[in-house]
């Protein structure tokens, strides 16, 4: 039985290094974006992640409406 | 003799283009017919059951919307031979690739098991039990996808967009008063003026219309089917019958519950099938049928799009065309989806409601991300070459993006604070 547990941890162990090696060489792959953004795009980009960040805001306000018995 | 030939010569021509039609045909279609899923379903039903027909104008206006956005993915899929989640990670870099592809596979996911929601609700109609409806029903996908071969999945999923057109017979039964129809439904009106709850059921309506998934789906669909450059009229054309044939499916739900539950609030599509089985058991019936195609079409198409997407931007082999062997991971990631959704539905007290009402607040956080991406990609004639956005298709795509962005939006909104339009 602690043989069983060992080897399915160390293939869980594996599969996760395996994984994260995986995620490493796509960041890495992709680090330097193909296409060369317009002063527009990059506004475009900039405007994406400040609706972003209002809809996390947003969000964490009603889970904090909710945990404090609001709406 | 002359006229006979000129007639053969003619007969023959239509029937060779709709042969190049029906081959080339699948990706528009099945997206659009896709997109009246359980939760479209849901939001006609309720459309029609609150305003009558007075909201068909705006569907009709929505078919354009739809076909506008589509069209640009067709465009992108066939000259860049990348799905939109590889195009995305290549363009802007892995912050918004990553962004794009996990928020993906969560509204993904969350939407897959609202379609099961509607399939076993469906099912139960019939006395059918939701245990044996998610069994067959994964099962039956089983079937489908590994055939091994796109043509193969494309065509079954075409047979499966014809089911969903059971609600003209349905609409047809009911025997509206097409004066009616035509006076209430085509000449453009407020119903009770331009209010805080028809500002939401419009907003829910372009909510249902254009989904993130969409994009994804098509483009990696384009894709897999090997569509080329010189086939994009064509992929075009497959576009527009699709729009048109989503609205028509959309008109006839609101004529079918405008007509039978006409100021009811109905809360879900199941709800208005069980209300219409006590009156017209005939029309209940094709509207059940109507949900649980609905239901299926969504699940199949949106379990896949999430395992292209992943396929594309992991490296795996992630093309129908490959058989289990070939293409592991990317089998192993559709049926997770399909089989982790479907028992999520049959967990007693599992909060169903509350997975609905997410799905449209994590979708308005990457639809417009989506959206903005594709008409950045379009506009760059490094990628796209002559095929890259004309004045035209900025003036048309930026004004129907933009006014989608800021209506999903506050639809998404809406649903995280309900007092805000009603």
């Amino acid at each position: 039985m602690a043989t069983m547990v060992r080897v399915i941890g160390e293939q869980i162990v594996a599969l996760v290094s395996e994984s994260a090696q995986k995620i490493r060489s796509i960041n890495q792959k992709y680090a330097n974006p193909k296409i060369q953004l317009s002063g527009g795009a990059k506004l475009a980009l900039l405007f994406l992640e400040l609706y972003l960040i209002f809809l996390v805001g947003l969000l964490a306000f009603k889970f904090w409406t909710i945990i404090h018995g609001g709406a | 003799m002359d006229l006979v030939s000129k007639l053969y010569f003619n007969y023959s021509k239509i029937i060779k283009t709709i042969r190049i039609y029906l081959l080339l045909a699948g990706p528009g279609m099945i997206v659009m017919i896709a997109d009246n899923d359980a939760g479209g379903i849901t939001t006609y039903a309720a459309t029609g059951a609150k305003f009558g027909y007075s909201l068909i104008w705006f569907l009709i206006l929505l078919g354009p919307v739809a076909y506008f956005v589509q069209e640009m993915t067709v465009r992108l899929g066939a000259v860049t031979k990348h799905g939109h989640a590889e195009a995305i990670f290549s363009g802007f870099g892995p912050f918004w690739g990553w962004f794009s592809l996990l928020d993906l596979t969560l509204v993904n996911w969350l939407t897959i098991v609202t379609e099961f929601i509607g399939m076993t609700a469906a099912m139960n109609i019939f006395g059918i039990p939701p245990l044996v409806t998610v069994i067959v029903v994964i099962l039956v996908m089983f079937g489908i996808v590994l055939s091994g071969r796109y043509w193969t999945w494309e065509k079954i999923t075409m047979a499966f967009c014809l089911v969903n057109l059971i609600y003209i017979p349905a609409a047809v039964l009911v025997h509206p008063s097409v004066s009616d129809v035509i006076h209430a439904g085509f000449i453009p009106n407020f119903p009770g003026g331009f209010n805080g709850e028809l500002f939401f059921y419009m907003m829910a309506n372009i909510g249902t219309t254009i989904a993130p998934w969409m994009i994804f789906f098509q483009q990696s669909a384009v894709v897999d089917k090997n569509m080329k450059e010189k086939d994009i009229p064509w992929g075009r054309f497959d576009t527009v019958v699709g729009a048109f044939f989503t609205i028509i499916v959309a008109v006839f739900v609101i004529i079918v519950t405008g007509t039978l539950l006409y100021g009811m609030e109905i809360g879900s599509a199941a709800q208005a099938v069980h209300v219409i089985m006590g009156t017209h058991q005939w029309v209940g019936t094709l509207v059940a049928i109507g949900l649980f195609d609905a239901g299926f079409l969504g699940a199949i198409c949106i379990a896949l799009t999430s395992s292209w997407a992943f396929g594309e931007v992991f490296g795996w082999a992630h093309s129908l065309n490959y058989k289990v062997k070939e293409a592991f991971w990317f089998y192993v990631f559709f049926f997770a989806g399909l089989i982790t959704a479907g028992t999520v539905v049959l967990i007693p007290g599992a909060p169903l409601v509350l997975i609905t009402l997410f799905v449209q607040v994590v979708a308005v956080t990457l639809l417009p991300a989506a959206l903005v991406f594709l008409i950045i990609l379009l506009n760059n004639e490094e990628i796209m070459g002559k095929y890259k956005n004309t004045l035209f298709d900025n003036i048309a795509n930026i004004t129907i993006v933009i006014c989608i962005i800021v209506l999903s939006s506050l639809y998404g909104i809406s649903t995280l604070f309900p007092a805000l339009f009603r």
